[in-house]
């Protein structure tokens, strides 16, 4: 493995490989980016593959919608040589209560704000939307057609092998071991394949950025949350929109293969990097989505799996560079919408390291907020 | 018998040449070929597909297939109904 760089990146799922493509394309050499495992195989590879612009925060809100603009042309600007499926069926946001629908209507005044073309509409026209919703005490849902799917391994994919063409390098199956600082500044990587030296580090690593801070002697204020999913067998199109019921604390989608993938949020979940599945989970998500969604209850499940949120105090990402070491740069928090929001957050970092003008100013996703108290508090996460 | 044509995930309709195809272009594990290109992900869950990957995937590396890493076993075992884990049935 080389011994020095001028970036390296930790963390080979959505976050990573996307700033190492807009570092590469704005003209930075020798960039290393380092994972673990496989790529994708951490947080973006276990996701639940939606892609939506339906946020409370202004700061989640702008991030979603520019992302969705470049997930219509990434085959292309990529050159990706598979799909990366992107589906733009909406999404259908659910409200079951009628202090959830005031929360809701507060939220599509932030998105109608931001350009984002949300509608409300009645249980009727939701019905429209999804014949098999269940409208039974439904007081209105949010419907945005330029939502929709995107298949995470393909586009971490596609990221991957764009920035390969620009000379990023790889090392998969590769950990670090500890950071080495000189006068407050970041100096070096060490991994299990040897040393780096740097002088720019890029903490993308979802929830164990928390571990790779505390090397570096400072404490992010992130912690891990399981979350479970599950797919089940591909059957005829029949569901155009990613369906949300916080109620229910829902998600459910048909993929463009077919299948279903859904998923719930469990509020006992303790903070801990538990990723073991759970007989509990099907039962529950299995409870939910019938409810919401009765006719699936003839759909077969083929597997079950989990990940974890990388959470943070107020589920808007933190993007800073630490205090305690000048030139390492945290991409963290996403709270379980990294991958919809990865390509514009990786253009944002890209933009300020290199002294860039922005599109839209960083410091709003700094460290300071939690000091200061002005927390952007999220709240539409499922 | 093994022609370029072989299938080696019958859920998905994966041959024998696109695997090896991954393989020459580095893609390690039986997890990246997975979710590049679903092996493994139908409804059998990989039941045939996983050990002839990993033969040659162990072939690709000259090492024993004991050696090549395996990828979770997830539930369920064979697919079941939604309705059932929801207690309905």
């Amino acid at each position: 493995m080389q011994k020095l760089a001028n970036v390296v990146i930790i963390g080979g799922g959505i976050i990573g490989c996307a700033v190492a493509y807009e570092l590469a394309v704005r003209g930075v050499k020798d960039i290393v980016v380092l994972e673990k495992r496989y790529l994708s195989s951490g947080a973006t590879g276990r996701c639940g593959a939606g892609v939506r612009q339906q946020w409370g925060t202004e700061t989640n809100a702008i991030l979603a919608r520019d992302s969705v603009k470049r997930f219509e042309s990434m085959n292309e600007e990529l050159e990706y040589d598979r799909d990366i499926e992107f589906k733009q069926g909406g999404y259908l946001m659910v409200s079951y209560t009628q202090n959830e629908w005031n929360q809701y209507k507060k939220n599509v005044a932030v998105q109608h704000s931001l350009g984002i073309p949300t509608k409300m509409v009645t249980p009727l026209e939701a019905l429209e939307i999804v014949p098999h919703l269940n409208i039974n005490g439904l007081v209105g849902a949010t419907f945005c057609q330029t939502d929709g799917h995107a298949n995470p391994f393909h586009v971490v994919d596609a990221y991957y092998k764009a920035a390969s063409r620009l000379g990023v390098k790889f090392e998969t199956y590769t950990s670090v071991t500890g950071l080495k600082k000189e006068k407050g500044k970041v100096s070096a990587v060490q991994t299990t394949k040897g040393d780096i030296d740097t002088p720019i580090v890029i903490n993308a690593c979802g929830y164990a950025a928390g571990t790779l801070c505390a090397m570096a002697g400072f404490e992010l204020p992130l912690y891990p949350q399981r979350h479970q999913a599950l797919v089940t067998e591909p059957v005829e199109p029949c569901q155009g929109p990613m369906v949300i019921s916080l109620h229910h604390r829902l998600y459910c989608q048909q993929t463009p293969h077919g299948s279903f993938i859904m998923g719930v949020g469990d509020p006992h979940e303790p903070k801990d990097f538990n990723i073991n599945s759970s007989w509990e989970f099907l039962e529950d998500v299995a409870r939910q989505a019938t409810t919401v969604l009765p006719l699936l209850k003839n759909l077969r499940v083929v597997r079950q799996w989990s990940g974890l949120y990388d959470m943070s105090p107020d589920a808007n990402p933190i993007l800073d560079e630490i205090p305690e070491a000048k030139g390492m740069w945290v991409a963290a928090g996403f709270s379980g919408h990294g991958f919809m929001v990865g390509p514009q957050t990786a253009v944002l970092l890209a933009q300020k390291i290199l002294g860039q003008e922005s599109f839209m100013p960083i410091e709003r996703f700094g460290l300071d907020r939690f000091r200061r108290g002005e927390l952007l508090l999220e709240p539409a996460v499922v | 018998m093994q022609t370029s044509e072989t299938i080696i995930c019958r859920c998905e309709d994966i041959t024998l040449d696109e695997i090896k195809s991954l393989i020459s272009q580095g893609y390690r594990t039986i997890d990246e070929i997975k979710r590049v290109i679903r092996a493994g992900m139908g409804p059998c869950q990989g039941r045939t597909c996983r050990m002839l990957i990993a033969q040659e995937l162990a072939k690709a590396y000259g090492i024993p297939v004991g050696e090549v890493l395996m990828p979770t076993f997830r539930a369920p075992v064979k697919p079941v109904k939604l309705g059932t884990f929801a207690g309905g049935e």
